[in-house]
């Protein structure tokens, strides 16, 4: 079966040049067919590689599978070739697991009549050319890109699933493209993460000029036997890979484009912007952890990066009026969790809260999808309310996710992942307590704002009726991801609750342990686990406490003057949008005001001056003789006073 | 004889397809057609089917005594670089004649008559290894392309193509007085002059004299490459030159600046172009920032590509004077990804134009869904040109950046910031013609089946080159491996491992 891997890949691959190139004479259900039916059968592929994977895991930690020679030319060999190991197949399964779940719900989410979504009725793109088959292609090709990102063997082939899923999601952010806003929001996407993978490129120049390779794992191996801990060459490059990350997860300084990415359909929101492509930074950090361990300033980076994002977006979901712009600055926090985690050392903790994060965001975006469609596109949590009793399955489905998303205690997948990482962040030498100071403060704020959710719209009087309930496609995949929210959080027992730590010591054939300072024992931890455990419960009272009574606490506080600066200055962002525009795109729009150019322009001054002295010149020529005899007599006269004096 | 023919089946058939217009209107697409299709052909099995040989750099190489007197000789070579540039041109040249299919109706032969000998000129160039005989073929690019321009241009031709005649020509003044130069040169060292490019390339002139020639060759191509700041005469050009005229403009002419700066100012002058070479990659640095930042300031589409292709030739500045085997062979990858993203960006910008009347893209928007072929095929072309894994283009610029760093950091790291602003102007393309809401209501057909058919080609070879490149890597590799090490012993022994040819001498 491991043979079949290059399969995984090619199969979305194909499904998507089968619908870009043929799906024009396809009906509906024959895309989505061709759609759903490709990202099914690479799950199905995936599972069956995974068990022959697994089953020989004792002998072998890792397969690699070459397909061709991709540039062989001068001292530069780069393969096509795919590298699976438990890292790569874990994140493997998520894809095409909750991808096909996500394109299951597509179906039906995406054949609703008023998928021209807020835009004018006029502009019912899913209607008119193809929308239904433009979504199932890009997003097979997503699924294509993503895998090739984190199958690939060699650093230039995950740069192009890097900037392959860039693409899909720009592509699909501005998939309802008649309204401007919508491209202007993919633009800034794929621009603001260009910015990071160009420091990522450059980080590839260096590894490559330095090894002559660019074999992830060969890199790495060189790059330890000749690079001192600290060197400067491995912290330049360990920063530059770190610039990419943060520019596609979506963190600290490059936040700024995942809330504006939420003007793309649902699912896309779900699959592409909360649990797979946002998570790719989250995946080369761990992939590179060799590279990361060598460059220990970096690495501290990365923890920093994460508690400020995780706060700094925790604070801003607080205060979203729009659902899913809510959810995404959740995402945003969520991946700060993960950073931090890969900062103190503790990388499978990272991956495992990937693992739970997919489950439960994916569900939280699926369940809200279903949601707006039932009031026809209402994203403003302040015209919903009293949803419960009119859509139970999205009521809860949605309360599992945001009881996951908290860290409910010992009942969801949630408080598993984020109490390895707390615990990490307490034990690790290379952590600071006020990083776990940050983590913890962080599980009060995300109870609130996930728990602010579920009661501002399932809870209190209903404000817009809902429409018809969601169909089999779309509950079928609520059904499970809101199983797989709760459950696969057992995949990681610790060892003061039952110690079963099947998902590190599956891990550990791909990813070092988490190191530990000296007296950390069960007591401590036990104690670490009381307090995250209490912190989220006193989340979700304070939310209970301030969002539940009518007319609800919270609104009295905001009315302040002081508390509403506040306010409006997090629901912005906490002002980044407004830097970047003075920062950037000001001299940006400044140098290219002008569609002249300054060069040519130079040149069509000779042109000119040339043109007036020819002018100038004509105008002697007039024809008259008397003018001829005078200017030459002067011409002479001048001559030869110019003759003498040269003389004398 | 194979090389001759080469230049002779475009050449004979200009006239014939200039005569051929009065008894049958369409006769001269069909003959063009067919005389670029034969040169195809022949550069394929070439390619295909080498002829074995066990020694030289040449695959091919010809040459017939002409001048004797003034070492002037019919010498003509062709290595993997001119090979592949030669399917290029073909290649090019049937593309340009197939957007003129309808955009052409007036004087259809005279037009072909010149398409015919522009690229007779051009293949010539990526032949000749006579230097007189090179500035022959160099010249005879140019007339024809002044016409193609002036007559069948838009609105500004007259004042875009004369500019465009001015500059190429002050080039080309430079170039020729640096070739007799040269020549002479050889002359006081041995007694008798010789344009051969053997004889000379053994000179290896150097000192202030090699400065000096190396400038006048260097200016010659930079001016057609374009360099900044000898760029202006191409937006101009671009953008008034009629579909055809572009493709070729953008596809080759700029090539032949490329070519002659691999072919010549590299091996002729080993020692000056490698004291120069900080300064060209600071040009090439500085047109890939530039170029760019212009090409986002545009409002008229054929302008936007235009100033985006003296972003991408900066790639190629870089990467020559890198001089490094890597950077070179991103060069020509290049080339020839640029030559077909840019000649089908501008070919779209031709159907566009037949069907709205205007390149003005403020009153474009929202196209999509009124024309989608073509739609999404300028997608797939400006992403290529944004320079997106899988495509072409990506090899070509990483090849160039991955060679260039270790000698130039600094500029490299200028020059891949040209990623971003590359993204800035692409997508502003795509979302000012094709997304956004439509201005003025349209309905207009999509492309047609040939153009189709066309387009569908070139992006089928944008994807193929950009998952498989090794054709071309391992076509070119000799060449550029012998265009280095001329430096070091201009026999260097070559590398005959992948294509071993007969060297075929009169």
């Amino acid at each position: 079966m491991l043979p079949l891997l290059w399969l995984i890949p090619v199969l979305p691959l194909g499904g998507f040049l089968l619908l870009a190139l043929f799906g024009g004479s396809f009906s509906r259900r024959v895309v989505a067919w061709v759609g759903v039916g490709s990202v099914g059968a690479a799950t199905l592929v995936t599972g069956f590689v995974a068990w022959e994977f697994l089953r020989g895991f004792s002998q072998i930690d890792s397969y690699r599978q070459t397909l061709w020679t991709w540039v062989a030319t001068s001292d530069m060999t780069v393969s096509v070739s795919w590298h699976l190991d438990a890292l790569s197949l874990l994140m493997a399964l998520v894809i095409t697991g909750v991808g096909f779940l996500i394109h299951l719900y597509s179906i039906e989410y995406m054949s609703d009549p008023g998928q021209a979504g807020v835009s004018a009725p006029a502009g019912r793109a899913g209607e008119n050319d193809g929308g239904y088959r433009r979504f199932f292609a890009y997003m097979n090709l997503f699924v294509f890109s993503m895998l090739t990102l984190v199958l690939a063997d060699n650093l230039l082939l995950l740069y192009l699933g890097w900037e392959g899923v860039g693409l899909c999601s720009y592509l699909l952010i501005g998939f309802w493209y008649r309204e401007p806003q919508n491209g202007a929001a993919a633009q800034k996407a794929f621009i603001v993460t260009r910015i990071g993978d160009t420091a990522f490129a450059v980080g590839l120049f260096i590894l490559f000029v330095h090894f002559q390779t660019l074999s992830i794992q060969q890199v790495q191996a060189l790059a330890s036997a000749a690079w001192p801990v600290g060197s400067g060459l491995a912290v330049t490059v360990a920063a530059l890979l770190l610039a990419g990350a943060v520019g596609k997860s979506a963190q600290l300084p490059l936040q700024v484009w995942l809330p504006d990415a939420m003007a793309g359909p649902t699912p896309v929101s779900a699959l592409i912007h909360a649990a797979t492509m946002v998570t790719a930074g989250v995946y080369l950090i761990a992939r590179m952890h060799g590279l990361f361990a060598l460059a220990p300033a970096v690495q501290y980076a990365v923890a920093v990066i994460g508690v400020l994002t995780l706060l700094l977006a925790a604070c801003s979901a607080l205060v979203q009026r729009d659902l899913k712009r809510a959810l995404a600055y959740s995402t945003i926090s969520q991946i700060g969790y993960m950073f931090l985690a890969l900062g103190v050392g503790a990388w499978s903790a990272a991956l495992f809260h990937f693992l739970t994060h997919a489950c439960f965001k994916a569900l939280l975006f699926l369940a809200a999808g279903s949601v707006i469609l039932s009031l026809h596109h209402e994203q403003d949590i302040f015209r919903m309310g009293g949803l419960r009793r009119p859509l139970p399955l999205a009521f809860w489905t949605f309360t599992i996710g945001a009881a996951a998303m908290s860290g409910v205690p010992l009942i969801t997948s949630g408080f598993y992942s984020k109490d390895w990482i707390l615990w990490s962040a307490w034990s690790s030498p290379l952590s600071g307590e006020w990083i776990w100071f940050g983590g913890a403060l962080g599980t009060v704020l995300t109870a609130l704002y996930s728990f602010r959710l579920v009661f501002r719209v399932f809870f209190g009087e209903v404000r817009t009726e809902p429409g018809p309930r969601p169909g089999a496609a779309v509950s079928i995949p609520l059904v499970v991801l809101a199983l797989l929210a709760v459950t696969v959080g057992f995949l990681e027992i610790p060892r003061t609750i039952g110690d079963a730590p099947w998902f590190s010591s599956y891990l550990a054939h791909a990813l070092p342990a988490a190191p530990s300072l000296p007296g950390m024992d069960e007591s401590v931890e036990a104690e670490q686990q009381m307090t995250i455990s209490i912190t989220s419960l006193l989340g979700i009272l304070l939310a209970a406490a301030l969002f539940l009574p009518r007319p609800a606490p919270a609104d009295r506080i905001v009315a302040a003057t002081w508390t509403h600066a506040i306010h409006t200055f997090w629901q912005g962002g906490w002002g980044f949008d407004r830097l970047y525009g003075v920062l950037l795109i000001k001299p940006w729009l400044f140098l290219t005001c002008d569609e002249d150019d300054v060069i040519d322009r130079g040149y069509g001054a000779v042109a000119g001056a040339l043109c007036s002295l020819h002018d100038g010149l004509s105008r002697l020529q007039t024809g008259r003789l008397r003018w001829y005899a005078a200017t030459m007599a002067m011409g002479a006269l001048l001559l030869l006073g110019a003759f003498a004096l040269w003389i004398a | 004889m194979m090389l001759w023919s080469l230049i002779l089946i475009p050449l004979l058939a200009a006239p014939l397809a200039w005569y051929a217009e009065r008894p049958v209107r369409s006769a001269p697409r069909w003959i063009a057609i067919a005389a670029l299709g034969a040169d195809l052909l022949i550069a394929l099995l070439l390619w295909v089917f080498p002829t074995a040989s066990d020694e030289g750099r040449w695959l091919l190489e010809s040459l017939v005594r002409w001048i004797p007197r003034w070492g002037i000789g019919l010498h003509l070579g062709l290595d993997g670089l001119s090979l592949v540039l030669i399917v290029l041109a073909s290649f090019l040249g049937l593309v340009a004649v197939v957007s003129s299919w309808t955009e052409i109706q007036e004087r259809v032969g005279f037009f072909h008559f010149n398409l015919l000998l522009v690229l007779t000129g051009v293949i010539g160039v990526f032949l000749a290894l006579d230097l007189f005989l090179f500035f022959l073929f160099w010249e005879v690019m140019l007339v024809p392309m002044y016409l193609l321009i002036a007559i069948w241009g838009h609105e500004r031709r007259r004042y875009a193509s004369f500019k465009f005649f001015l500059f190429t020509q002050a080039g080309s003044l430079l170039l020729l007085v640096a070739i007799v130069a040269l020549a002479l040169l050889h002359q006081d060292a041995t007694g008798r002059p010789s344009f051969d490019y053997a004889d000379l390339a053994a000179l290896a002139v150097s000192g202030p004299v090699g400065w000096w020639l190396m400038l006048g060759f260097f200016a010659g191509f930079a001016v057609k490459l374009p360099a900044v700041p000898l760029h202006a005469w191409l937006p101009d050009a671009h953008t008034e030159a009629p579909t055809g005229g572009s493709v070729i403009l953008a596809g080759l002419l700029l090539k032949t600046g490329a070519y002659g700066l691999l072919r010549f100012t590299l091996p002729l002058f080993p020692e000056p172009a490698r004291e120069f070479a900080p300064i060209a990659m600071g040009l090439g640095a500085a047109a890939i920032i530039y170029g760019a930042v212009l090409a986002f300031a545009q409002t008229d589409f054929k302008r936007l590509v235009a100033y985006s292709s003296i972003s991408h030739l900066g790639f190629a500045l870089l990467g020559i004077f890198a001089m490094t085997d890597l950077a070179l062979q991103g060069v020509v990858m290049q080339m020839v990804a640029h030559g077909i993203s840019t000649g089908a960006l501008f070919m779209l910008a031709g159907a566009l134009q037949e069907r709205l009347h205007t390149r003005d893209m403020r009153r474009m928007g929202g196209l999509w869904s009124t024309v989608p072929r073509l739609a999404s095929l300028a997608l797939l072309f400006a992403i290529a040109s944004l320079g997106l894994p899988g495509l072409a283009n990506f090899i070509g610029e990483f090849l160039v950046l991955f060679g260039s760093f270790a000698g130039q950091p600094l500029f490299t790291i200028v020059a891949a910031t040209g990623m971003v602003t590359a993204a800035l102007y692409a997508l502003a393309l795509l979302q000012r013609t094709f997304f956004g809401r439509q201005t003025e209501a349209r309905i207009v057909p999509d492309l047609s089946r040939l153009s189709f058919a066309v387009l569908l080609v070139m992006a089928i070879v944008q994807v193929w080159l950009g998952w498989y490149p090794q054709p071309v890597l391992s076509t070119t590799e000799p060449a550029v491996r012998a265009l280095l090490s001329s430096d070091r012993s201009v026999d260097a022994p070559v590398n005959p491992g992948y294509l071993t040819f007969n060297v075929e001498r009169p």
